[in-house]
């Protein structure tokens, strides 16, 4: 008998994309659940949704490029990427604005490149952005948290909003901008920041239930970095590089600048940081990359925030940072064994 | 109007000298080209490319006289390097010159045959054969490009072309990806 | 205690080695026959020295060569020698190689020994001796020791690095031998000291062999030896690669290209300092090694001193045979850096350190679908050499190897930390053993290339030259005759064309012959 030669190590395996794939879908879970908690089962809706339509799509593509289907849907990157694309979404969102997106980050965003392991950018981030320029309506029309309203849409409500067999046009009283968009477009009409966060919408320190959000995002964030999924180096920098722009201009302006602490809890910071920035695929590879590429992404995300068009910038700054990230690895080469 | 041609005619004067100069100063010995496309090819010095050894066929390839797909011990492989360097279309081997072998040849002497006329010696392009009149002559393996340029030559057809002996420290280990397409395709 | 150092990277994984250390260590039976290798170090082939029919005695040279890198093999028991041919030999590519198979006659009959108190002999002396009992470093690689130390002695060695690390999971061969041979060790590291004179010399060991540690340093007690220490080292693979452990001792990088004595350090495997005490003291080659024998798939587990030549299939007889017979997959050296063998009738050689006998079931056999990387790094965390896996990854895949040497493919040790803890179970060593092949054949061939255009061009003008050289005799020669026909006063015109002449002269002769007949 001849046998295929192979090369040593011999040893089992002790680590698969499944593995790390499922540690980051078990870390996105209490804030899943926090979301849910604030907002109503809407974002489940979402989730759910976006797996399905991503599980589809994926194995469709796998079928055309004549990939094996099966080993590739079950490691879960496509899960992943789901859920993070899904909660980006506002909290009820038409079926059809889910499926096109996925379609997006799934087809162009993903499989165009080559499959796992090959985009360039972001798949989920590719998705949103896509939404976001081509149904700014859809995508901009957030809701009030529980605490606020006082009521959020039920499970069976949140399935028939997404099909879209209900009116509208009924709970319109409950939507809302998101607390960054109203501290954009108060600092528009010359309100200094104060007096915007006297409305009922802004919590203690971020908005009304988004906040402990992004509480719950860090704990999941902690959990990745405790099980190795995850390295510091991005998220540290990123969260610094927001930290200390917003600390500055606050220092600056307290009246037109939002402090560090409102910019940290609000919006999608800390998910993108511990979530978004730190795909791997498109990320930087060299410790010393990782930290340029957190900063820059922290950078851009204020610059987005404070000067730009969009409420939030975390997608538009990691796909701008993932064009940057071959330049980046490039020159931060770590250096060999025995070389000066 | 005067000063104008003067200095126009002052600036290419100098721009001349300067020229010149360097031309001078920076010379390339021999033809560059022609020693990039000698360098890519494997040196069999077989002449199945119609020319009389490697550099010749360089040349060739260096003034547009020949293609590049004329070189079969080089293979695709040297064909590509080629087409690289050349920056020109990448060909397919022309079959018309001969066929390209994974394992390269060597030439062997039946010793008991040769009668040491000294016809191989003088046909072999890199004096890869030992021997004198009226004695055994013997090929140096070592040297031998395989070429089969010393086959026509004997008048009692004593040499042989044999696969060049590989030893355990000529394998290779293969790539995973080429092995995975191997057992697909098996 | 001197302070230690870290290197980049590496990986703690399970020792797996109290299984084989349960037995005391046992001289393994003599087989009915030895295979031995004509080539079992790093160098060049060795020529037999004996014919088949030629009776050898235990310790008799049987193979050399005179290069310089060179290891003699000699007959480890007396015997008949029965073959000299191509056998399988340990090898990844599992291909046969020219071997001596001697027929073993039981009697263990010795050669004559040379025996002279190594404390009187010159270092030059010590290493030549060491050099005729044909010893190579035993840690695994097989490089011989004496052109290694004789470059070490020119060089000026200023620290001395006796390897006990033994980091790899399974191999407890060099834990055995400290444990007993500790003073063979110790002595061996003295003559080591004699031939080097380093002003210091470091033993280190892992921490996870308390009992060799603790024997050693007994044995360092009881036969001192000047600026001498035991260290114990913190276990982590690979520690007992020479690069890291020299950066874990002396927090110093051996600089890129160049090799350890160039900036004045040395190392030894412990296994290498027992086996110089005995080509010393008692005129012993190396003739037999301690091989581990462990693995899950084997009966008992241990170490047995066997002597080269041994077919693998007769230790694992005395380790009870396998546990199941119809799926073993035996490997040679340890999980991380060893390789598969192609069966169990290869013989033991000087650098088998320890059989592995796993289930085939646990190893990935067959190529099989791997996962994409998702470039997350992991790899460069624990790559020892500090190079990025994962970029050479691309590179060997898609067989850019131009661009593999750029990120420093040649640094790569194989450790195989990259490929344990690849979450896509990538076997990325392969694709770096399969780059690295292709490029040293790569250059092989420029290298008779390169020859052969030499060769060409060489004859190209040496036909140019005889021509001209030809043309020029001819010239002279013509020149010759004119000037002479014009001493003679007989201008050109006037002298009868020679062929025409001759041709007249055939006329005549024939008309001469028709009127004759007639």
């Amino acid at each position: 008998m001849t046998r295929v030669i192979v090369s040593s190590p011999y040893v089992a395996p002790g680590n698969s994309l499944k593995r790390l794939m499922i540690q980051v879908i078990v870390a996105l879970l209490p804030g899943t659940i926090a979301y849910a908690w604030f907002f109503g089962p809407g974002v489940i809706v979402n989730v759910a949704l976006a797996i399905i339509f991503a599980l589809a799509f994926e194995a469709a593509i796998l079928r055309l490029r004549a990939k094996p289907v099966l080993p590739h849907l079950t490691d879960f990157s496509a899960v992943v990427a789901a859920w993070l694309f899904a909660l980006c979404l506002p909290m009820h969102a038409p079926w059809w604005l889910v499926a096109v997106g996925m379609g997006f980050a799934m087809v162009a965003g993903k499989h165009l490149y080559g499959g796992l392991g090959f985009n360039p950018f972001n798949p989920a981030m590719v998705g949103y952005v896509v939404l976001l320029i081509s149904f700014p309506r859809e995508m901009t029309t957030w809701y009030l948290p529980a605490a606020v309203s006082g009521q959020t849409l039920s499970l069976a409500e949140s399935v028939a909003y997404s099909f879209g067999s209900v009116d509208i046009g009924q709970w319109d009283a409950l939507s809302s901008a998101t607390p960054l968009d109203q501290v954009k477009t108060g600092i528009g009409q010359n309100i200094p920041i104060d007096e915007i966060r006297q409305a009922p919408l802004f919590g203690h320190y971020g908005g009304t239930g988004w906040e402990w959000i992004a509480l719950w995002w860090f704990v999941g964030g902690v959990y990745l970095l405790i099980t190795k999924t995850i390295r510091w180096h991005i998220p540290l920098s990123l969260l610094t590089a927001v930290m200390s722009m917003a600390l500055l201009f606050y220092l600056i302006d307290p009246a037109i600048y939002a402090s560090p602490l409102f910019h940290l809890l609000s919006g999608a910071v800390v998910i993108g940081a511990f979530f978004i920035a730190t795909d791997p695929v498109s990320a930087a590879t060299t410790d010393l990359g990782r930290i340029y590429y957190g900063l820059m992404i922290g950078s851009l995300i204020y610059v987005i925030r404070v000067w730009g068009g969009y409420p939030d910038g975390i997608a538009f700054a990691v796909l701008l940072a993932n064009m940057c990230v071959p330049l980046i690895d490039y020159y931060t080469q770590p250096r060999v064994y025995g070389e000066k | 109007m005067l000063l104008a041609i003067v200095t126009i005619s002052l600036m290419a004067g100098l721009f001349g000298l300067i020229l010149g100069y360097a031309s001078i100063r920076f010379k390339v010995e021999g033809n560059p080209v022609v020693d990039q496309i000698d360098a890519l090819l494997p040196q069999t010095q077989c002449g199945q490319c119609t020319y009389a050894g490697c550099r010749p066929y360089a040349e060739a390839i260096a003034n547009g006289e020949a293609p590049i797909n004329q070189c079969p011990p080089g293979g695709q492989a040297t064909i590509v390097a080629l087409a690289d360097l050349l920056d020109t279309e990448v060909l397919k081997l022309n079959a018309e010159h001969g066929e390209h072998l994974d394992v390269p040849l060597v030439a062997v002497i039946d010793e008991q045959t040769c009668i040491g006329c000294t016809l191989c010696i003088q046909a072999c392009p890199v004096d890869a054969i030992l021997g004198a009149a009226k004695h055994m002559h013997t090929v140096i393996a070592d040297e031998c490009t395989g070429c089969k340029l010393c086959l026509p030559p004997c008048p009692v057809d004593c040499i042989d072309m044999v696969p060049e002996r590989l030893t355990i420290d000529d394998w290779k280990w293969s790539n995973p990806l080429d092995q995975l397409e191997l057992a697909q395709d098996g | 205690m001197a302070k230690l150092f870290h290197f980049h990277g590496g990986l703690h994984l399970d020792g797996h080695k109290t299984e084989s250390l349960t037995q005391e260590l046992r001289q393994a039976s003599l087989p009915a026959q030895l295979i031995l290798p004509l080539r079992q170090h790093i160098g060049e082939y060795n020529k037999p020295l004996v014919d088949v029919g030629n009776r050898v005695l235990k310790g008799d040279v049987i193979a050399t060569n005179s290069s310089l890198i060179c290891a003699a093999v000699h007959a480890p028991t007396s015997g008949i020698v029965s073959a000299i041919g191509n056998y399988p030999v340990p090898h990844p590519s599992g291909q046969p190689d020219r071997c001596i198979v001697i027929d073993v006659d039981g009697k263990d009959e010795a050669a004559e020994t040379d025996i002279i108190d190594p404390q009187d002999l010159e270092p030059d002396e010590l290493i030549q001796r060491i050099c005729r009992a044909g010893i190579v470093g035993l840690g695994g690689a097989a490089f011989p020791t004496s052109p290694k130390l004789a470059r070490g002695k020119m060089h000026r060695v200023d620290t001395l690095i006796i390897n006990g690390v033994e980091c790899e999971p399974y191999i407890t061969c060099d834990d055995m031998l400290m444990r007993h041979y500790a003073a063979e060790v110790i002595r061996g590291s003295g003559y080591l000291q004699q031939i080097l004179r380093p002003q210091t010399t470091l033993i280190a060991i892992e921490d996870n062999k308390p009992e060799a540690i603790a024997t050693l340093r007994q044995a360092l007690a009881n036969h001192p030896l000047a600026d001498t220490e035991i260290i114990a080292i913190p276990t982590i693979y690979p520690s007992g690669g020479e690069k890291q452990l020299i950066q874990i001792l002396t927090g110093k990088e051996v600089p890129h290209g160049k090799l350890a004595f160039d900036i004045g350090l040395l190392c030894q495997n412990v296994g290498t300092c027992g086996a110089i005490t005995r080509a010393l003291e008692q005129d012993q080659p190396l003739i037999s090694r301690i091989v581990t024998c462990t693995g899950d798939n084997i009966q008992q587990p241990g170490n047995w001193e066997v002597r080269f030549g041994t077919p693998i299939g007769h230790l694992i007889e005395q380790a009870g045979g396998y546990k199941n017979a119809d799926d073993p997959y035996l490997v040679m050296g340890g999980p991380m850096m060893g390789f598969a063998l192609s069966g169990d009738s290869l013989p033991i050689v000087k650098a088998s350190n320890c059989i592995m006998v796993m289930h085939e079931e646990t190893i990935p056999h067959a190529p099989g679908y791997h996962d994409e990387c998702i470039r997350c790094s992991k790899c460069t965390e624990v790559c020892p050499a500090q190079l990025l896996p994962q970029q050479l990854y691309w590179h060997a895949r898609a067989k850019a190897y131009d661009r593999t040497q750029e990120f420093n493919l040649f640094d790569c040790i194989e450790c195989g930390c990259c490929s344990a803890v690849c979450p896509s179970q990538i076997p990325l060593v392969q694709y770096y053993r399969a780059a690295k092949s292709e490029i040293r054949g790569a250059h092989k061939a420029q290298f008779k290339s390169d020859r052969a255009r030499a060769r060409f061009e060489f004859r190209e003008k040496r036909l140019l030259l005889k021509q001209q050289a030809d043309e020029e005799r001819r010239r002279l020669k013509r020149e010759a005759l004119k000037k002479k026909q014009l001493q003679r006063g007989v201008s050109d015109d006037a002298m009868p064309d020679p062929v025409q002449a001759a041709l007249e002269r055939v006329k005549e002769r024939k008309k001469a012959v028709e009127e004759e007949t007639r």
